[in-house]
């Protein structure tokens, strides 16, 4: 009995300790928007953009990032909290890894509609191409007149493409990112996947599991996880962005290094 | 030879290892921090690169308070002329050289908020860009500042813990300063509760 009381405090406290701890955590992260997964380069927390707009804006987005592996990224939020919209947007870029991690061109628009607020921080990599002065034109001459007459998606169509346009021809994909040696690359994995389920559907068939055969996944409930969506259970490739239902490869882990600009509307 | 001359020598080899391998540790540290101090050192260079462009479209406007602007070319005259170099970041010179870049923030941050008052200069184009550039600057210069002092305390903690200090102290490795806080922005408003 005595040795149960003993072992009741000693989980208490251990529970204790440990909402102290994701306590301490929401303060700090304040708000701070999780990394989307799937990894999403247009994230819309509020719905101020219709789906069809956001999904369009993203298609966008996401050509570029394959064809360029320039990863510009929106967040679009309610408010930032307690932080400076600078700091939030930081944050963001730098939880996320926005870019890739050894040419760190990533960009973080960050938009919170109830303050009116726009930030926008470039990682070092842009610097050069997106400077301080061009991002500060960029929010006053596109986003804020087209914000102020609600013309959100237009404001942030716009925006974009004159970022493109400043940054193309600064980054290249890596050829190994390319179309053909990567679908090459996945096609093996598939195939060595669909042996692995061919195997084990064989001997599962022997524990008395009648039909099934084929690799369908979906129905057999097994040990195998996969993890990352990578193939979404049973979808063989061919997705309409390439690597066979992949995200734009993911945010990279660029780095930041304070540029960019803010501004409101 | 006996044995006690043979496990002597063994154990001094063992000794020799040990210490150039957390000597080789603090010269790789050390080269972090160099590598980091010229980051900071670039970031501020470029807040003083751009004062030259904004006096010049201050002194622009008819009439701009003459004596908030020869404060900026002042103190950037006498930030630039403290040069530091890698190999002598020591506390006292950080001290120094610290206190000059803040007296140029603050000369700059006041000039800025000066010229908020002058509406036909917030008009206009190059000074929206120069403002949004200089806080872009400060933006940096606060992140290189981060980091320097990130790199900074994982050199210091190196070579200030015993064994390692001992080695140090052979290898001529000494404590660097850190930057800090800057007096008034991290100091929260002080309110009085009337008395």
């Amino acid at each position: 009995m005595k040795m149960f009381k003993k072992f009741s405090i000693y989980v208490i406290g251990l529970l204790f300790s440990f909402s102290l701890l994701s306590f301490q955590f929401t303060l700090n992260a304040q708000a701070i928007p999780e990394k989307p997964n799937p990894q999403r380069l247009v994230n819309d927390y509020v719905s101020i953009l219709s789906s069809s707009e956001r999904e369009s804006l993203e298609q966008k987005l996401r050509g570029y990032a394959d064809s360029t592996s320039t990863q510009l990224t929106i967040v679009i939020v309610k408010n930032t909290g307690e932080s400076d919209p600078y700091d939030f947007a930081m944050k963001i870029a730098k939880d996320w890894g926005v870019g890739q991690k050894d040419k760190n061109n990533g960009l973080v628009l960050l938009w919170a509609t109830e303050t009116r607020k726009i930030r926008i921080v470039t990682g070092r990599g842009m610097e050069a191409t997106i400077t301080d002065a061009i991002a500060k034109r960029i929010i006053n001459k596109t986003l804020s007149p087209n914000f102020k007459a609600g013309l959100w998606y237009q404001g942030l169509d716009e925006a974009t493409t004159e970022m493109m346009k400043r940054a193309s021809g600064e980054f290249k994909a890596d050829e190994k990112d390319d179309g053909g040696g990567g679908l090459g690359f996945f096609f093996i994995i598939f195939i060595l996947v669909a042996i692995v389920l061919f195997i084990i559907s064989k001997i599962n068939k022997r524990g008395g599991r009648g039909g099934g055969g084929g690799f369908n996944s979906g129905g057999w409930g097994g040990p195998i996880i996969f993890t990352g969506g990578g193939f979404g259970g049973g979808h063989s490739g061919g997705g309409s962005s390439g690597g066979g239902g992949f995200d734009f490869g993911g945010f990279g882990g660029g780095d930041f290094g304070g540029g960019g600009a803010g501004g409101d509307y | 030879m006996s044995k006690g001359l043979l496990i002597g020598l063994g154990v001094a080899a063992l000794l020799l290892f040990w210490g150039i391998g957390v000597r080789n540790g603090m010269a790789t540290e050390n080269q972090e921090v160099e590598a980091s101090w010229a980051k900071v050192q670039t970031a501020y260079q470029r807040r003083a690169d751009l004062i030259p462009n904004l006096v010049k479209t201050v002194q622009g406007v008819a009439n701009f308070e003459k004596s908030t602007l020869t404060d900026v070319i002042n103190a950037r005259a006498s930030a630039s002329q403290i040069k530091l170099d890698a190999k002598d970041l020591t506390p006292e010179n950080m001290q120094k050289y610290q206190a000059a870049q803040s007296q140029l923030s603050g000369s700059l941050s006041r000039l800025m908020v000066v010229a908020e008052s002058y509406p036909q200069l917030k008009a206009t184009e190059s000074f929206s860009e120069l403002q949004s550039q200089l806080e872009g600057t400060e933006n940096r210069i606060k992140e290189e500042r981060d980091r320097f002092n990130d790199t900074v305390k994982g050199y210091n903690n190196k070579i200030v813990t015993f064994p390692n200090s001992l080695i140090a102290g052979f290898s001529g490795f000494t404590t660097k300063g850190y930057f800090e806080a800057d007096a008034g922005a991290s100091k929260a408003p002080s309110v009085d509760f009337g008395k």
